[in-house]
This record gives structure tokens, C-alpha cells and sequence, in this order.
């Protein structure tokens, strides 16, 4: 087989699968059984292609989100956290706007997420850029400070009556319709679609993209030839937050209706890989979001039927970010292969 | 009144407990940046030690061997790690990454697969603290030090220890080198590859006591997520540190005051405790661009290709 | 009796053969030149040798045995040194703890230094070197730092020494220092291999020489057999035409001027800088590189604030401009390091081309479209007036050679027709080829009756070029020459002597 012309990427993927089913094997779980009933709730029926859509969906958006701020050469790894508080902040629009009619109790909500995760993004992107203090960590600490400020709220001042720690359900009109009854999926997956041909076209077909582009590979060059370098890395900093926070706001309006705390389970973490994956390139994004939340839905059905615990999605994805930092590792290993095959 | 409630000793004593998982991530960090890699995963790293250490003491119902299994982990993924990034030139930031969702992962899923819980072990034996009548004797600086499990005291050694090993012996001189200028340390005839596996997986190592701490030590169980970007702090530390074994000494101590005082004001139930938890971050924050400013490191960081 | 020797060698990179089977004999106790122009393969050829690269073909012998050569370790252990074109020391540690590291003297566990101190000492008579041990080596200007290269080197016992490119950083009175340094190091019995380009030291210190050329040996003389045409002319393969008749174009109109500007650090403070520089007229800069003129090129281009004084150009006064501001006016630069400065690898060859107008007319279309189709037609047509060779206007610029690298800067640079050009070391790491083409192109802007500011380490480039040369010296202008003045004038200057008032 031709490995070295398919992409180190998918020999990535194929080879953490590989690891997933030896880590099943040596913890005694039935490996095909598992990752059949993997496959089947990932594409088994119409429901379950909901489900891996709007498993997707999230991903899709922090995977963009993380994409626009490293092509301006910064590492936000903090998008969960813009990601949260953009979901908090569309709730609270989505249930304070009841009178707004639909469409715009949707868009002001949506939008107001987003504007939510920008905002919690400048203030990093601010510390980076005028105080050098190293985004990786402090976008780190404000996604905890995300996590717990808004378990704080949604546990105190905005908690609705009962159990659960929630807010009160977001207003009808505020809601994004769903387009495949009866499973989650909404609005919100066509809106991610849109966004990725968005970060596309911003990124290559327009002047601040083509200045994002130049300050991420060579900050120095890009000064000298007059790029407001600054300038570029706060708004690529600014906009990745705003895709998150809109990811945010399209969890709450498109599947939970309201902000239920600890509603995410990592979605910004994922996002991170599925960049990497998809080689930083918004299509890429589309299709390994696909493959993340297969891996998400299907994981879901797996646990069901077999017991066997959801987190091997998470193990799965780690396998797969460690192989996608190293591609010559990867080409090593086949290398190998062949070299003992030929 | 109220203060006197906060503020006392035990404060200061658990000060100084706090202080050690970062101290021991800030010192990990500190080895692997001062040969050019840049360490994301001592989170991971941590996390996963954690995890090894109950498991293996769950298992062999001593925490010596738990204690053992968590520092085996460590070197473990700091071999991988520097197979990674310094032989196969990865990513550092992407790879650190991915050691962090292993650590959240894999401890959950074999969590799961052994106590039926993803989200706690089950209680195991666990390290006691050491007293010393010589400390008990010496005021106020005495109590605080004293009664401490044996990681923390080995935690001081190591600070004293990595500053004489790198400052006063020819290998941390040649590993300074080999960080600081690559090129200059292979032309002098040092195996720069070497030296950077040594550096990762041995501050990977040092980092991993941390992890071991928080299970076998501070706590006796093992909690999903429990290092709680303790990793990242201890980095955070590193830096303010100045990427000195001292300096990462006092930065980590500073760290570990607000992780106490967060767990005081939680005990005491003054404030929900989200709010307070979030006070370690918030210093590591205010840390981070208050006063390091832009602090540079003693390395480079791209990966050293020879031809 | 030959000490060192080599036969068949061979090394690629990729495509390209940097050495071509290569015989050499080097005799002991002779200081031996070897000269090329840049990229001829002298680097590649002492590298192999030191055993930083491996060769592909081809063998080494050591005193008639043969050597295997894996590495700087086992070089050094067969008595090999080399001090390299760029200094390999590390910044942050000291003097001494450079020229120790890798073979530190120990007292069971630590470092022994009162030990290596003492070593050092011994050296520092033998040499006649003056240094502070303790001293870090970031501290210390680049001259001295190459001394401290060399002890490195002779702290290891070598007893054939390669300095690859040493002069390179120094002035013309140091340059007579590493001379009689050499000289000395011969008298004990070194042999030494001395890598250069340039012929006149080549000439001065050297017993024999050999010539490489596009990665073959052209031939070894012995120096009295030699002259300057004759090696020229195995260098390059044809005879070659650097000198330019001096024009006088210099019009009316000063196109910038500099008053009393003062920066402060990072880098070298700038003091008191004032000159004019008028249409039609090439203005030198010279110096030893680290005196200021990188600081001088940012202060022109508005990467760096001055603290005091007046920046005026075509009698505005843009001090406060921003470098954007400034290329619209009518500025250009070619900067010294184009990797860092003047490209973007990753982009291609038209988003290069294009960096720095992307949000001008006709390439901004409406509010913030690229008209890519216009960049396009734009790129291919510069690819072609500038000849620049690369398989399309959408490969990416790390795949071209460093000429046509540069070629792409000049090529924007030049493509709105600028009032002012600052060329910084334009012609550095270039071929001969490529600097012929950019020399005339610097004099054909000076023909169309603008100006360039010539900043450049290479005194030869600047006194070929200039109209007029000022030179600097720790961040001050320290005086005004004619090019055709006496190199000793210029040494002087470049020293920070004053010339004597006759």
C-alpha cells in the first residue's frame, strides 16, 4: 500500500483506532462489539446521524474558533471557555428577551453570545499583546474561571426553581428551530457550515485575512511592511472568541434551551484537535468534526450496549492529537512497514 | 476576630502542602524548558501520576509502591514526549495537548473499569506526615515546616538539588548549553539529542511527584480532574520563577498561599465556593501580567535538526 | 608532510551537490586558503570535515590513516577545531564556561573552576589574548568573541584549526590581528585552514590556496603562483565585471534628511545622527556590523522611535510615521536578514509580492476584497521583469533560491517606483551572479534620480557603489569619506580612531 501518499492525518486517525481497540482488548472489553455499536449510533439510522450532527455542530464552531486565532500564530486553548461564556450569555438574552419576536430574539441572542466571547477573549489577547504574558496559560486559567463563574451563576443568582442547576428555559422566540425532528439537531449545524465557508473566505479572499495569514508566519516581516501586527493579532484573538461564544450560544438555543451547568463535555477541547486534524483549514475542520462527533454520538450507544465507558472517545482523541503532532512519526512507523513488506 | 480565623498557622502549613504539586510541576517545567521544549502536559502528566499511584496502591495496599508506580508513569510519558517533539521535531504545544485529554481520559475510563465510577477511587492508603522534634523547637518558621508527608521535604531537596546540578556541575552546564544554543553545544562535542531527552523526561519525572502528591498525600483517593490546572500554575510559576530552581521555590510558595487560602474561605463557607476557587487562577492571571511582564527564557524552542 | 587529507568527497542536499568529489591535501604547519564564492561549498566541505554533516562519498585520512568522522566529538579528538562563520557560543554562560564546555575539568562531582581558569591562563600567554573570563559572552563585542572562539578550539588540543569566514565581522586593523595571530599559531606548529571569499587576506596570510567553485575543486596553487585575476577567475569561471563607473547624478532635491536623532536601548543607542541624502545619489554607510546601522535602518523605516531629533523626507517631516506611512510615500527597503524581515517562506511568491500593498487599489477591491486576480496578473509580470526563476507565481517562497528570494523583495520594493531605497547587506549570501544583477540595479535607481542609503558590512560593496560613505561607529557618525579614499583611512574610522588633521 502507498503509505506515503496518504496523508499523516489519516494514518493518524487509523492508528489511533488501532490503539483504542488494543487499550478495549487489555481492559477486557469486547473490542467489535464496541466499536460496532460505536458505528452504529454514529450512523446507524436517521437518529443517529442526528446525533452525530449535533454532536458535530459544537465542535465545528471551537474547532473554527481555535483555527482563526493559530493562523494569527496564537495558541488559544481557552475556547471552551469563551465557549461557555457565550452559551451563559445567550441564555440570559434568550430568557430576558421574551418580548423579541422571532427571528430576532434568535439573532440578538446568538449574536450577544458571541459579542460575550469576544469580550472574553480581548482580555487575554490584551495581557498577550501589550504585557507578553503567554496566551497558552492565560487563556487556560480564564477557561477555569469560565467553568467556575458560570456554575456560580447558573447555582445562585439565575438559578431557576428545583433541582438542577439551570437557568429558567430560554423564550420559544428565542430558540433555534430544529431541522430533523425528533433528534437535537437545529439550526445551529447549518449556522456552523456557514461560519466555516465564512472563515475561509475571510482568511483567503480578504485583506484582514491575508494580514492575519502574513502576521501568523512572520510577525516581523509583516511590520516591517507596515501590518499593524498588534492590531491583527487581537482581532484573529477577538474573532476566534466570537466564533466560540456564537458555538456556545447554538448549544443553548439549538439543543438545551437553557444553560445547564456543566453542560459541556469538553466541546473546546475537541474543537483544538479537530483543528489540528483538519490541518488548519476550515474544510478539514468540517470533516474531522464530522469524525469527532461520530465519535461523541456513537460513543454514547457504545456505553449503553456495552458498558464500556464513554471517555474511550476521549482516549481515542488524544491518540489522535499526539500522532497528528509528530507526522514524521507517523511516516516513520509506515516507513517501517514498508520497508519490511518491499 | 474574623481574620484571626483565616489567617494562622495552619495557614501557613497548608502554604507550604499547597505549594508543593506546583513547585514540583514548576521545577519539571523548568528542566524541559531549559533544553527548549516547552512542557503543555505537566497537566497531563500529573493527572495521569495521580491516577497510577492509587492504582497501584489500591492494588498492592502500599502507597511506597503507588508512590514508585506514579514516578514510573511520569518517565513513561516524558519518554514520549521527547520522542515526539525532540526526535520527530512535533509540535510541543500540540503534544502537550494531548497528553492532557490522555490524563482526563484514561484515568476516567479506567476509573470507570475498576471502582465503577468515573469520577473517584476508592479510599487507599496514603502517606503520613513526618514530625521532627528538631523543627518543632524552632518558633513560628518551625511549626510551619513541620508535620509535612515526605514528598514536601523532598520537594525542598529537589529545589537545592537542581540548583547545584545545574549551575555547579558540567552536565547542567552542558544543558544549559544545549537549550540556550544548540548549534554551540554540538560543535563542543555535546550530544544535544541527549541532553533534551534527559532534560524532558526527567523534568517530566519531577513534575509526575506532584501528581502523586495530590493522591497519595494530600488527599487518599483519587478525584477526576483533580490537579485542576495545577500544571498550568506550576508553569506560570516557572516563569515568574525566572526559570530558576529559587525562584520557582518562592513563586510556587506565593501559588500555594492562594490554593490554602481558597480552601480555607471554602471551609469557613463565607463566599459559594465557585467564587473562591477562583482565586488561584485569577493570581496566576494577575501573576502572569502584572509583574513578569515580558520575561525571557532561557532557551529556544524550535526542535534541533542535525543534517 | 601532509597532516590532512580527503578523497572522493561527496555530500547532496536534496538535488543539490554541494561537493562534487573532492581531493584535498592539506600540509602540516602551512596555513591553507580556500576560496569561493558564496555557496561554492567551502562550508560544506570543512563542515564534513568537522564532522557536523556526513558525507555521502568519500573518504577522510588523518596523518596517512583514515579517519571516521561522525561527529564534532570524534573531529575533536583527532585534534580537529573549527571556528565557524557564525559564532556558536552561548550567549548567557561565560567566557569561560564556553571555552570548558563539553570537557569541564571536574572535583568529584562540580565543575573545578579554579582548574579550567588555570587552563585557560596558560592559553591566554601562549595566544596573547587579553580577556575576562568571568565575563558573559553576550558582553562582549563580536571581535572578542571570536577570540574566544578560538581558545575554544585550542582548549581541545587541536593541532589543524579551520576558521570558516573569519573576518567577516572584524575591521581592517582586527582582521591585521587574527593575521598575525594565525601567523603565530603557524609558528608553533598549527596548521590552519582558512576559509574566505575574499582574495586580499587570502593573499596576505596564506601559503597555498585551493579554489572551489558550484561544488568542485578548481585547483591548488601555491600563494607566489597566484594573482588576483587568476583566482577571480577560477572563482567565478569567467572574468567578471563588479566596478561601475563612477556617475555624478546628484541633483537639487534632498530627499532625506536626518537631524541630531538619538534612540535609546534595546541595541545600540543611536548618537547625534545627521546627514542629507540627495536625488541621484548613493550614500554609503560603513561600519563593523553591530555599530548601529541595523538601529539606523530602523529608525529610517519607523521601526524604532528616536528620543530626539528630526527625520525629514522630501522635506516633511516623518518622524512620528509609522513604517506603513512611510512605504506609501514613496520609501523602500530591502532589509539585512530576508528571512526575517523581507519574506514570509510560507507564502507564495504574489502574496510576498504582494505583502505590504494588500489594502491598496488595484489589489483591495470595495471594502476588504483581494482582487486576486489582479495580484495575479501583477506577480506574473514581475516574475518576469525581474527574471525571477520558479515554477509559478503560487509556489511558496522557502522553494526558491536565496537570489530569486531576494530578487521577489527587490521586486517589490521597486514596483511603485520609490523616492528612496535602503539597501541593507543587499548582497549578502548571494552568488556572484545575483550580486552583479543587484548592483546594477541599486545604480539604476540612483540613474532614474532617486536615492538609496547603502548600508553594508562589505567595504569593498560600499566603496564600489557610493557616492559618498559616511562611516559609523558606536552608534555615531564618525566621519565622511570619499570611496575612492585609502582603506587604511576607512579602518580607521571603522576602529573608532580619528583620522590626524595633516
Amino acid at each position: 500500500m502507498k503509505y506515503h501518499k496518504v496523508p499523516p492525518e489519516i494514518l493518524a486517525i487509523g492508528l489511533a483506532f488501532l490503539l483504542g481497540i488494543i487499550v478495549l482488548l487489555v481492559t477486557g472489553y469486547p473490542p467489535f462489539r464496541a466499536l460496532g455499536a460505536l458505528f452504529r449510533g454514529a450512523f446507524g439510522s436517521r437518529n443517529a446521524i442526528g446525533q452525530t450532527l449535533t454532536q458535530a455542530t459544537p465542535i465545528l464552531f471551537t474547532s473554527l474558533s481555535f483555527l482563526m486565532a493559530y493562523r494569527a500564530g496564537i495558541f488559544n486553548i481557552g475556547v471552551e471557555g469563551q465557549f461557555l461564556i457565550g452559551a451563559f450569555v445567550s441564555a440570559f438574552l434568550g430568557v430576558s428577551l421574551r418580548q423579541v419576536p422571532f427571528p430576532f430574539g434568535t439573532l440578538f441572542s446568538l449574536f450577544g453570545g458571541g459579542l460575550g466571547g469576544a469580550l472574553y477573549a480581548l482580555f487575554p489577547a490584551l495581557l498577550k499583546v501589550y504585557l507578553g504574558a503567554h496566551e497558552v496559560i492565560t487563556t487556560m486559567m480564564m477557561s477555569y474561571i469560565a467553568l467556575y463563574l458560570t456554575s456560580y451563576l447558573v447555582n445562585y443568582p439565575f438559578k431557576a426553581s428545583g433541582w438542577v442547576a439551570q437557568t429558567e428555559p430560554v423564550a420559544p422566540s428565542a430558540l433555534l428551530p430544529k431541522i430533523l425532528p425528533p433528534t437535537q439537531l437545529s439550526l445551529a449545524f447549518p449556522i456552523a457550515l456557514f461560519f466555516a465557508l465564512f472563515v475561509f473566505w475571510f482568511l483567503e479572499r480578504t485583506v484582514p485575512g491575508f494580514a492575519i495569514r502574513a502576521v501568523g508566519l512572520n510577525p516581523e516581516a509583516s511590520e516591517n511592511r507596515g501590518i499593524p501586527v498588534r492590531r491583527y493579532q487581537i482581532l484573529a484573538f477577538v474573532l476566534s472568541g466570537f466564533v466560540a461564544g456564537v458555538g456556545g450560544g447554538g448549544e443553548i438555543l439549538g439543543v438545551h434551551g437553557r444553560f445547564v451547568d456543566g453542560f459541556s463535555p469538553g466541546y473546546g477541547w475537541d474543537g483544538i484537535a479537530v483543528s489540528l486534524v483538519g490541518r488548519l483549514h476550515p474544510l478539514g475542520c468540517v470533516l474531522a468534526s464530522l469524525l469527532f462527533g461520530m465519535l461523541r454520538a456513537g460513543g454514547m450507544t457504545m456505553t449503553r450496549t456495552t458498558k464500556v465507558p464513554l471517555d474511550l472517545s476521549l482516549l481515542i482523541q488524544s491518540f489522535v492529537i499526539l500522532l497528528v503532532a509528530a507526522p514524521y512519526f507517523v511516516r516513520f512507523l509506515f516507513a517501517r512497514r514498508r520497508s519490511r513488506e518491499g | 476576630m474574623y481574620l484571626g480565623l483565616v489567617i494562622n498557622l495552619s495557614l501557613f502549613q497548608a502554604m507550604v502542602r499547597m505549594a508543593t504539586p506546583i513547585l514540583f510541576a514548576a521545577l519539571g517545567g523548568c528542566l524541559c524548558e531549559r533544553v527548549g521544549v516547552v512542557n503543555i502536559g505537566l497537566e497531563g502528566i500529573m493527572l495521569t501520576s495521580a491516577f497510577f499511584s492509587v492504582l497501584v496502591t489500591y492494588f498492592t495496599a502500599s502507597p511506597w509502591l503507588g508512590f514508585l508506580g506514579g514516578l514510573v508513569s511520569g518517565i513513561a510519558w516524558g519518554c514520549v514526549i521527547a520522542l515526539l517533539t525532540v526526535r520527530f521535531f512535533g509540535n510541543q504545544i500540540v503534544v502537550g495537548t494531548g497528553v492532557n485529554v490522555f490524563g482526563l481520559g484514561f484515568s476516567a475510563f479506567l476509573s470507570q473499569k475498576i471502582w465503577g465510577s468515573r469520577g473517584a477511587s476508592e479510599a487507599v492508603q496514603s502517606f503520613v506526615p513526618l514530625q521532627s522534634l528538631v523543627l518543632a523547637r524552632i518558633p513560628y518558621l518551625g511549626p510551619v515546616l513541620n508535620e509535612h508527608t515526605f514528598l514536601v521535604y523532598l520537594g525542598f531537596s529537589l529545589v537545592l538539588g537542581l540548583h547545584l546540578f545545574l549551575f555547579h556541575t558540567p552536565w547542567g552546564l552542558r544543558l544549559r548549553a544545549v537549550g540556550e544554543n544548540p548549534q554551540a553545544a554540538d560543535t563542543a562535542g555535546v550530544n544535544v539529542l541527549r541532553y533534551k531527552t534527559f532534560g524532558v523526561v526527567v523534568g517530566s519525572a519531577i513534575a509526575s511527584l506532584g501528581g502523586i502528591f495530590l493522591s497519595l498525600a494530600h488527599l487518599s483517593f483519587f478525584a477526576w480532574g483533580m490537579t485542576n490546572g495545577r500544571g498550568f500554575i506550576g508553569l506560570a510559576a516557572m516563569i515568574f520563577g525566572k526559570w530558576m530552581p529559587l525562584g520557582c521555590f518562592l513563586s510556587s510558595l506565593l501559588f500555594g498561599f492562594a490554593d490554602a487560602l481558597q480552601m480555607r474561605l471554602q471551609a469557613l463557607g463565607i463566599l459559594p465556593p465557585q467564587i473562591i476557587l477562583l482565586i488561584p487562577y485569577v493570581v496566576t492571571i494577575l501573576v502572569l501580567s502584572g509583574f513578569v511582564g515580558r520575561a525571557v527564557p532561557p532557551a529556544r524552542y524550535e526542535p534541533y535538526r542535525k543534517e | 608532510m601532509v597532516v590532512l587529507s580527503v578523497r572522493g568527497l561527496t555530500k547532496h542536499f536534496g538535488e543539490v551537490i554541494a561537493n562534487d568529489h573532492i581531493d584535498l591535501d592539506i600540509e602540516e604547519g602551512e596555513i591553507h586558503g580556500l576560496l569561493g564564492e558564496n555557496g561554492a561549498g567551502k562550508s560544506v566541505l570543512s563542515s564534513t570535515i568537522y564532522g557536523l554533516y556526513r558525507p555521502d562519498k568519500g573518504k577522510i585520512f588523518l596523518r596517512g590513516k583514515e579517519a571516521r568522522i561522525q561527529s564534532p566529538l570524534d573531529a575533536i579528538r583527532l585534534g580537529i577545531g573549527m571556528v565557524h562563520q557564525h559564532l556558536t557560543l552561548v550567549p548567557h554562560l561565560a567566557v569561560w564556561e564556553n571555552i570548558v564546555l563539553g570537557r569541564e575539568p571536574r572535583a568529584v562531582l562540580r565543575v573545578d573552576r579554579q582548574r579550567a581558569l588555570a587552563g585557560i591562563e596558560k592559553l591566554l600567554e601562549e595566544t596573547g589574548f587579553r580577556l575576562d573570563l568571568t565575563k558573559r559572552v553576550v558582553e562582549l563585542p563580536v571581535g572578542v568573541q571570536q577570540r574566544v572562539e578560538i581558545l575554544k578550539v585550542l582548549y581541545r588540543g587541536a593541532d589543524i584549526l579551520i576558521l570558516d569566514e573569519p573576518t567577516a565581522v572584524l575591521t581592517p586593523q582586527e582582521v591585521d590581528q587574527l593575521i598575525s595571530t594565525l601567523r603565530r599559531l603557524r609558528a608553533q606548529g598549527k596548521t590552519i585552514i582558512f576559509i574566505s571569499h575574499k582574495l586580499r587576506e587570502v593573499f596576505a596570510l596564506c601559503d597555498r590556496v585551493t579554489v572551489l567553485r558550484r561544488g568542485k575543486k578548481v585547483g591548488t596553487l601555491p600563494i607566489g603562483e597566484a594573482t588576483f585575476e587568476l583566482l577571480a577567475e577560477m572563482m567565478v569561471g569567467r572574468k567578471v565585471f563588479l566596478d561601475f563607473p563612477r556617475e555624478n547624478l546628484r541633483g537639487e532635491e534632498v530627499l532625506l534628511e536626518l537631524s541630531g536623532v538619538f534612540t535609546d536601548p534595546p541595541g545600540v543607542p543611536l548618537r547625534e545622527i545627521s546627514f542629507r541624502l540627495h536625488a541621484g545619489e548613493i550614500l554609503g554607510i560603513a561600519g563593523v556590523e553591530g555599530n548601529g546601522q541595523s538601529e539606523l535602518a530602523e529608525v529610517v523605516v519607523g521601526l524604532r522611535r528616536p528620543r530626539a531629533g528630526k527625520i525629514l523626507f522630501r522635506g516633511k517631516d516623518i518622524t512620528a510615521h509609522p513604517p506603513k506611512t512611510r512605504i506609501l510615500q514613496g520609501m523602500a527597503h530591502i532589509p539585512e536578514d530576508r528571512h526575517r524581515l523581507g519574506v514570509i517562506l510560507d507564502f507564495s511568491v504574489m502574496e510576498n509580492l504582494l505583502l505590504g500593498f494588500e489594502d491598496q487599489p488595484p489589489f483591495r477591491r470595495g471594502r476588504m476584497t483581494l482582487d486576486l486576480s489582479a495580484a495575479r496578473a501583477f506577480a506574473r509580470r514581475k516574475i518576469e521583469e525581474f527574471d525571477i526563476v520558479t515554477p509559478s507565481e503560487r509556489t511558496l517562497l522557502r522553494f526558491l533560491s536565496g537570489g530569486n528570494q531576494q530578487k521577489v523583495v527587490v521586486a517589490r520594493e521597486l514596483a511603485f517606483e520609490p523616492q528612496l531605497l535602503l539597501a541593507c547587506q543587499p548582497t549578502r549570501g548571494l552568488d556572484v551572479a545575483a550580486t552583479e544583477y543587484l548592483r546594477n540595479i541599486l545604480v539604476e535607481v540612483k540613474r532614474r534620480g532617486n536615492g538609496v542609503l547603502l548600508i553594508s558590512a562589505d567595504l569593498d560593496e560600499i566603496r564600489a557603489l557610493s557616492d559618498r560613505v559616511l562611516v559609523m561607529y558606536e552608534g555615531r557618525v564618525v566621519g565622511e569619506l570619499s570611496p575612492e579614499s585609502d582603506e587604511y583611512h576607512f579602518g580607521l574610522l571603522m576602529g573608532g580612531k580619528t583620522l590626524e588633521v595633516s
